[in-house]
């Protein structure tokens, strides 16, 4: 499957989409949902949470593993996707539509040093295995 | 089939019946059930029928080859199990006075003494019930430790990411917060990313070598001066201390706190989930916060160490001596192998498990760290196999069933794509580990020729191949009775 050129990505397997009222969207990548599997759960931050960057803020399990998920940047959570609560399968079907949380960016020029669609397919090159 | 649905009304197992008569007259009415209990009504024949058929269906080291050695089910030898239900110990009341339990505490004490010297540590406390307890206990030392020195900076714990996910756990659980460092290509700790994470800051570091991924850690003692040099302790988590028990000591590599699962290592069958016990060891400075109970020895008798004599113990864990049972079982078992057997425990489940790796690897399968030499498990990585043929490590490890295999563990741990970790452990014969290959080569012969049938597997269980994704999103563990 092929990497969207629009989104932002992190080494820990999250994408980021910008949006245009200034907030962004977050969510978990294709090739994170095929590591895990067929997901079983998903617990979301809270909306109002304050995370900072790489903080520790969501969990996927799967039937394999029970995986974290990291604040690609900063920022306040806004809005969380909780039909996932009910139906985590979503991520599995289309990972790129399948977001977890929106955040208003604190800083949002932490936004520049995630990786483009390029990068995050190195990335995936160079994985051990 | 469940007992429940072998239940006719009426039918009674009369060898189960009470003998006497029973009277709830002391429980208040308010407080009595209307209704009968909703228990099976069988014969007794039906009821000897239906658990001898559950006890055939089992899966046991008994009975077959189970890869998964001392991880979960390594061979226990009977003699420990026999031993220690003699009736002098089952007899035994945990508040017997010290003098009547003399010879029980003389177990407990060079118990003690033993695990001291097979880990090089400077004490030893018998006391936690399973690996997540002694785990715990292990951390609040660390933080005990600290805060004593009036270092209260220290609010990080590091924790590699091939680490069991009990670690950080751990250091969740003891408020501190998990830096996770990333692994080498080769299997050791990337060494530039734990100088990067220590600091004035960093508490401990929680290590376990042999690691997860079978190798042992190379740059041990480099990573030991390096925390120890910022200030922080370590950790060394004993879940694989089968590969290298009395061989290589945790002390003599820096550690200042272990905790060691006697429930792996040490002849406990722990595979259905207990019991379990993990007694800690500690370096010099951790001594006083030891947890008790603790036996000591002195003019020629043994006595319990009281709270009075170590009033900076991080305190109790349970109301008497831990898993009495599962410490003697363990003090059996060093005594029968003596530190010389021991020894070679280590060595055979590191023959073993490497003899089979080299087999596994002639055989086709691909290894996932293949220039180590592994410790006593390694693992094999389906990636490739999964990529041209769709069949996946989970479908092999069905298909092993069929073949008379318990299947080893599957997609632990997940920084391997498609992962099989074996341990066949130190018992296994030659002859066990060359017809566990033949039946791994068979099967990768049935992946080239019918990787659909592979897919399919199990064929020959009790149950086919179960809907894992249902039963965890829709869990239910309730029997209900049928509306009739």
């Amino acid at each position: 499957m092929s990497i969207p050129t629009d989104l932002k990505y992190t080494d820990s397997h999250e994408w980021v989409k910008s949006e245009s009222d200034g907030t962004v969207t977050i969510g978990v990548t294709h090739h994170a949902q095929e590591l895990l599997g067929d997901m079983v759960f998903v617990e979301l931050p809270q909306v109002g949470r304050e995370l900072a960057q790489k903080e520790e803020c969501a969990v996927a399990e799967s039937v394999k593993a029970a995986a974290d998920i990291y604040a690609p940047i900063s920022g306040e959570v806004t809005e969380i996707n909780s039909e996932l609560e009910s139906e985590p399968e979503k991520i599995n079907q289309d990972a790129y539509s399948a977001w977890l949380f929106k955040l208003k960016p604190t800083n949002a020029s932490e936004l520049d040093g995630l990786l483009d669609a390029a990068g995050y397919q190195t990335r995936l090159e160079n994985e051990d295995h | 089939m469940l007992i429940f649905e072998h239940s006719r009304p009426g039918r009674r197992n009369y060898s189960q019946a009470p003998t006497t008569a029973a009277s709830n007259n002391k429980i208040p009415e308010n407080l009595r059930r209307k209704s009968p209990p909703l228990l099976p009504e069988v014969s007794e024949m039906d009821t000897v029928r239906h658990y001898t058929r559950l006890s055939q269906k089992n899966f046991s080291i008994d009975t077959e080859f189970y890869p998964l050695g001392s991880c979960t089910m390594k061979y226990n030898p009977r003699a420990c199990n026999s031993l220690a239900m003699l009736p002098q110990y089952l007899g035994r009341h945990p508040l017997a006075p010290e003098d009547t339990g003399q010879g029980y505490m003389a177990c407990m004490y060079e118990l003690q003494e033993i695990l001291k010297d097979v880990t090089g540590m400077a004490g030893v406390s018998l006391t936690p019930m399973a690996g997540a307890q002694g785990e715990l206990i292990g951390v609040m030392m660390i933080r005990a430790y600290h805060e004593s020195r009036g270092d209260f900076s220290r609010t990080e714990i590091i924790v590699p990411d091939a680490a069991h996910g009990t670690n950080p756990a751990t250091a969740v659980m003891c408020g501190f917060k998990v830096v996770e460092i990333a692994t080498d290509k080769t299997g050791n700790v990337d060494m530039a990313a734990l100088k990067a994470a220590v600091g004035p800051q960093t508490a401990g570091l929680m290590l376990t070598n042999p690691s997860t991924l079978g190798v042992f850690e190379e740059n041990v003692s480099e990573m030991s001066r390096v925390v120890h040099e910022a200030g922080g302790l370590l950790y060394y988590d004993g879940a694989n201390l089968n590969a290298v028990l009395g061989k290589v000591k945790p002390g003599d590599m820096g550690f200042d706190v272990i905790h060691i699962n006697l429930h792996k290592t040490f002849s406990t069958p722990h595979g259905g989930g207990g019991p379990g016990s993990a007694p800690v060891g500690v370096a010099e400075r951790l001594l006083p916060y030891m947890p008790i109970p603790i036996v000591t020895h002195e003019d020629g008798k043994y006595r319990w160490v009281s709270e009075k004599e170590k009033p900076q113990s991080i305190g109790r864990l349970s109301a008497h001596m831990g898993n009495a049972g599962v410490l003697l079982r363990a003090y059996i078992y060093v005594r029968l192998l003596g530190m010389d057997g021991m020894h070679r425990v280590a060595e055979f489940a590191t023959l073993n498990a490497n003899y089979l790796m080299a087999e596994l690897r002639k055989a086709g399968f691909e290894i996932a760290y293949p220039t180590r030499r592994a410790s006593h498990e390694f693992i094999v990585t389906m990636k490739e196999i999964k990529d041209k043929t769709g069949v996946t490590a989970m479908n092999l490890a069905k298909r092993l069933l069929d073949k008379g295999y318990h299947a080893p563990t599957t997609y632990f741990p997940m920084l391997v794509p498609e992962c099989l970790l074996i341990e066949p452990a130190e018992s296994e014969s030659k002859e066990t580990l060359d017809a566990f290959v033949i039946a791994m080569k068979e099967i990768l012969t049935e992946i080239e020729e019918q990787p659909d049938m592979v897919k399919d597997a199990p064929h020959t269980m009790p149950l086919r191949k179960l809907d894992d994704v249902k039963a965890a999103r829709e869990l239910d563990l309730s029997w209900k009775k049928p509306s009739s």
